[in-house]
């Protein structure tokens, strides 16, 4: 286990190497260059000059990849110009993490609520009539672009009936004492029950939105793997042996089936943040995705670059202890 | 290198490399299946109208889709917009324009994205995985691996990257953001099929009797590779389509505004939405039965041509 450990870290970090030089060209390759994504089109050509000397542009692409490299490594990006104008490009990561972090345990928590009994419903109804229009309601949620989707949710439910609250992430006034910067948890933590409940309630169209996709997803597998484990002889074995329907379900076939869909639902979550960029967008959501769609059409480079930088390194970073945590469930992995 | 992410997603690529190809009855075999299908039939009736559409739009389009007809009842200081009436059943969009016309000769910009994009993704994915397939060893080492690290990024935040890069976007440039993150899923498909091929008895057959490795690749593996890629395309033409689509609601799609566009259009109504709802309904309502078009057809398609579905 000790040697598939260090295997597994050593390549996260070759991929991470590998991301930051793709970043590093990539920055190089915007219009521009560096120096004009960060002084913009009306620079006068000394000031170009200066702030390319200051970057080492006249040293070979090797020194100043090096030099890209330290200051990530020491988190120094440089200071946002948009978002959140001459405050570190890395305190709009962190100080936007603990939102997005919320919203996508809420997808999450939306799909796989809606999706595992589901997809076990239509795979004991094989061919039925909510068989069928399950799979059609999960084809339309794959085909909807998330944003009209959670247009037309807000549309609904904020504009028109007015349940729900149509953007952001708490009601203005209300005064929260903050603790984790979890809002939801804060107010549970802190007794403050209804600045906790109205967090909740600006929760619950976004991870709607946002958990569309994972739900199509999730359900699809949990049907397909159920209806595979249901025709395996240890389940007849089960029923022979006179056990109730209930024991079946439960022990025999949910939790044989629910091993590849705990799979998909790792990477779904890994995936979640390109939806996560148009669903903030429409709700107003201060997280990371609305943070990296304005630092995009703002050209604010700084924060992009911590953005994706962040967000990419986040998603190897799961994935490898996901990885390690199924090598620990099952030894066949390991020697793979 | 490998992620439980991208392997996932190489699992469900690599689940189309078939090996079990006799040649013969396969796609007859598959025909047969597919005409069961009501699924196919409604996404080839959904295609078949939106093909149609895209070729003579401009002709059945009852007005000018870049002319302001409707200027006169148009006030964005009001924000008003033209609602519907005798001739415009749809009303204005926020120029004036008659929206019922754009959305007819939208679709052609909205096909071309989405073929266009997604032959980016295919003739890139093709050149990539015939090199790894066809040579093996080091050559597809480095393919390989630069091809998983494309993976282990989301395909959108790909094209908002590819996108940013060019200074004036248009519709080219929107086309190759798409395009481009398709690449590495056609070079993964591709390549699992070339190594399934190489090692199979028709191409030892040719080799032995000195076909030059060039024709075996072209005339003896890739004509056997090639089912799963079509399976594979019809669905990259839907997430090309909605991917665009997302693009230009994120402000970095095209901003050549001479012939309509889908994805432009909802774009364009994004920030009327709350009072003039209508406006992003018809486009969005557009792409949907589009994008679930291809995703039916390719979904019925995928179930047709597995081996394992065959009797």
């Amino acid at each position: 286990m000790l040697r598939y450990t260090v295997r597994r870290l050593l390549q996260l970090v070759l991929v991470l190497l590998v991301l930051s030089m793709l970043l590093f060209l990539w920055l190089r390759s915007l219009p521009g260059g560096p120096v004009g994504a960060i002084l913009g089109d009306r620079a006068t050509p000394q000031r170009r000059e200066e702030l390319a000397k200051l970057f080492g542009m006249d040293q070979p692409v090797i020194v100043q990849y090096l030099k890209f490299l330290g200051r990530v490594l020491q988190g120094n990006f440089g200071q946002s110009t948009q978002v959140a104008p001459g405050t570190p490009a890395l305190d709009v990561f962190t100080q936007r993490f603990g939102a997005t972090i919320e919203l996508a345990i809420g997808a999450m928590i939306f799909a796989l609520v809606l999706g595992i009994p589901l997809g076990y419903l239509a795979a004991k109804r094989r061919g039925g009539v909510a068989d069928n229009s399950f799979i059609v309601f999960s084809l339309v949620g794959i085909a909807v672009p998330v944003f009209f989707l959670a247009f037309l949710l807000k549309y609904l439910f904020a504009v028109k009936w007015g349940v729900l609250p149509p953007s952001g992430r708490q009601t203005p006034g209300i005064d929260a004492t903050r603790v984790t910067g979890f809002f939801v948890l804060d107010g549970l933590l802190t007794r403050e029950f209804d600045a906790s409940w109205d967090a909740f309630k600006h929760l619950i169209l976004p991870s709607i939105a946002l958990g569309t996709i994972p739900f199509a997803v999730i359900f699809r597998m949990t049907r397909s793997s159920v209806l595979e484990v249901q025709g395996e002889d240890f389940v007849r074995t089960a029923e022979a042996k006179g056990l109730t329907n209930r024991t079946i379900r439960d022990r025999h076939i949910l939790r044989n089936a629910m091993l590849p869909v705990i799979t998909v639902t790792g990477l779904q979550t890994g995936a979640l943040l390109a939806g996560a960029v148009l669903t903030e967008k429409v709700f107003g959501f201060p997280g990371i995705g609305q943070a990296l769609s304005i630092s995009f059409t703002q050209k604010d480079w700084p924060v992009v670059q911590v953005l994706i930088l962040a967000a990419a390194a986040a998603f190897v970073i799961i994935n490898t202890i996901v990885d390690l945590s199924y090598a620990l469930a099952d030894p066949r992995i390991r020697t793979r | 290198m490998v992620t439980t992410y991208s392997r996932a997603r190489k699992q469900r690529i690599d689940a189309l490399v078939t090996t079990d190809d006799d040649g013969t009855s396969l796609l007859k075999d598959a025909w047969i299946r597919l005409k069961a299908s009501p699924l196919f039939w409604v996404g080839a009736i959904v295609i078949g109208i939106f093909l149609v559409l895209a070729i003579i739009g401009p002709w059945i389009a009852p007005h000018d889709p870049g002319a302001q007809l409707l200027i006169g009842q148009t006030s964005r200081a009001r924000n008003e917009i033209a609602p519907g009436q005798p001739g415009f059943p749809l009303g204005g969009d926020t120029q004036g324009r008659d929206l019922f016309s754009r959305l007819i000769v939208g679709a052609r910009q909205t096909l071309l994205v989405g073929i266009l994009g997604t032959l980016i993704g295919l003739v890139g994915g093709l050149v990539l995985g015939l090199l790894a397939g066809a040579f093996g060893g080091w050559v597809d080492s480095v393919v390989m691996r630069v091809v998983d690290v494309m993976l282990s990024i989301p395909s959108l935040l790909l094209a908002i990257s590819i996108g940013a890069l060019f200074t004036n976007p248009n519709l080219t440039s929107v086309i190759v953001a798409v395009g481009i993150p398709q690449i590495p899923v056609f070079a993964r498909l591709l390549r699992g099929q070339m190594l399934a091929q190489r090692e199979s008895d028709h191409v030892l057959a040719a080799r032995a009797l000195g076909v030059k490795p060039a024709p075996i690749v072209f005339r003896h593996m890739l004509p056997n590779s090639i089912s799963p890629v079509i399976v594979q395309s019809t669905l990259t033409v839907a997430i090309v389509i909605l991917d665009a689509a997302a693009l230009s609601f994120l402000g970095l799609g095209s901003q050549d505004v001479s012939q309509p566009e889908w994805g432009q259009m909802l774009g364009e109504a994004q920030d009327r939405i709350d009072s003039y709802p209508g406006l992003a309904f018809w486009p969005a309502g557009a792409i949907v039965i589009v994008a679930l078009g291809f995703t039916l057809l390719g979904e019925s398609l995928r179930e047709a041509i597995d081996p394992k579905n065959r009797r």
